[in-house]
């Protein structure tokens, strides 16, 4: 049967997915969230989710609506600060010890979702030796310099946002927009991306910018941007 | 005598080599791009995995696609690329970016930063790029006050905030002072005109050394940057 990894909507691309689920949200700086699949993810409402995601807290990203519907159990991120001066919705879960909160540096985090989809189950990184970040975790000298090991980190599922598709489900980012999406749809068994537009032609080789075979379903849907 | 922000990163852009890859942290340090000396080419990179950052983009030439790690709207520069976060921090942690200009709250004598975690009770962790930064720049540079607003000393014997990386920074541009830390510790290089170096010592906390050469720290008359 000829591969067509369209799905008529963000409804149906994640019908599937079941309370306890590993979640990556992508987006980072202002660029890529996929908050078409958020919103539809917060709708389809699975339980007791694990979010791993560059900012649990970016105002760009509606992220933070899966954790008011208290649908999260868990958060890996390198970023989870509110704006604000009193405490967020996600501070006050976390204050009240109703949310597990992981921080990582943003690079190390980026780091163990790649390990996650390449094969490598942990990983020595020179990035956070000796600080509160690494606490308890197994260093060893290389050439003279301390490391920590890190552990990989892989997903049920990955939401991202990309410019275009082809039916293989090739993708192209426009800009900034890539940042975690491709290393996040590596490392989930299911990858699902919401783009501006999925092309009749294939995306030419050169220009595709992460390989059809990572992504299981596309979907249309015009960015928003809050 | 002191300086204000704008000489401040004025005076640490002038340090800054022809050809180099610079990482400038979100505040203040970013403001070093505007005071690059004139020839030099240098090529900005942010976390996000833009090379090439160029002057910010506004009104209709803002594409919010095309930001920096502190979702500015930008423009490339000429022979920029922009790559995905795992290749941007595989640039950052391979010691592939020359420099890295960041804020501070905290500088030891040792080169330990703090300058992520201000220990505010319960607001969420905010860790970014920082440690990433520290740990792997060829070089980092602080951009920061002296002082607390307080009066306190930022340059310490030890840290008291949670470190970001050990033995990291290199150099500390403040409103007072050019220093750099080195095996024996922090030695001045300029200091601000009017100011003895009896009351530099003063206001840090950690033994200074002066350098044979130490000179006068002197900067163009800048309008001062918001804070």
């Amino acid at each position: 049967m000829p591969i067509n990894k369209r799905v008529g909507s963000a409804q149906e691309a994640l019908g599937d997915v079941p309370d306890g689920a590993t979640v990556m949200i992508s987006g980072f700086g202002g660029a890529g969230f996929p908050n078409t699949l958020i919103r539809a993810l917060r709708d389809r409402a699975p339980k007791d989710m694990t979010l791993i995601v560059n900012s649990a807290t970016h105002r760009l990203s509606f992220t933070h609506e899966l954790i008011e519907a208290g649908l999260v159990r868990k958060v890996v991120c390198s970023a989870a600060r509110g704006r604000d001066k009193g405490l967020s919705p996600f501070e006050q879960l976390w204050k009240d010890g109703k949310i597990e909160l992981v921080c990582l540096p943003q690079g190390t985090l980026a780091e163990a979702i790649r390990a996650g989809g390449a094969g490598i189950p942990a990983f020595f990184t020179p990035v956070g030796v000796g600080t509160d970040l690494t606490k308890g975790k197994e260093v060893r000298v290389f050439g003279g310099r301390e490391y920590v090991l890190e552990e990989a980190l892989s997903a049920d599922l990955a939401i991202i946002r990309a410019d275009t598709a082809d039916r293989y489900g090739n993708l192209t980012f426009r800009y900034a927009q890539a940042n975690f999406g491709p290393a996040m749809a590596t490392a989930a068994t299911l990858a699902v991306a919401e783009v501006r537009a999925i092309e009749d032609e294939p995306v030419p080789h050169d220009r595709v910018q992460l390989p059809g075979i990572y992504v299981d379903r596309v979907i249309v849907a015009p960015e928003i941007k809050p | 005598m002191k300086l204000n922000r704008s000489q401040m990163v004025w005076r640490a852009a002038q340090d800054i080599g022809d050809g180099w890859l610079v990482n400038l942290g979100i505040g203040l340090p970013v403001a070093v791009a505007d005071h690059i000396p004139q020839g030099l080419d240098v090529f900005f990179h942010s976390e996000n995995g833009v090379v090439g950052v160029g002057p910010l983009a506004t009104g209709n030439r803002a594409d919010t696609d095309l930001v920096d790690a502190g979702s500015r709207t930008i423009t490339l520069r000429s022979g920029a690329s922009i790559v995905d976060s795992a290749w941007s921090f595989a640039m950052i942690r391979g010691g592939h970016i020359d420099v890295t200009v960041l804020g501070a709250f905290e500088v030891a004598e040792n080169g330990d930063l703090a300058n992520w975690d201000m220990k505010i009770p319960h607001k969420g962790p905010l860790v970014g790029g920082a440690m990433d930064l520290a740990a792997a720049a060829k070089a980092v540079w602080i951009v920061m006050e002296h002082n607390t607003r307080s009066g306190g000393p930022r340059i310490v014997k030890q840290c008291t905030l949670p470190l970001t990386a050990q033995r990291c920074v290199k150099r500390i541009y403040t409103d007072l002072a050019v220093m750099e830390i080195g095996p024996a510790g922090v030695i001045v290089h300029e200091i601000v005109d009017g100011l003895s170096r009896e009351e530099l010592q003063k206001r840090s906390g950690a033994q200074l050394d002066f350098a044979p050469g130490c000179k006068v720290l002197t900067t163009p008359a800048l309008a001062d940057v918001e804070a």
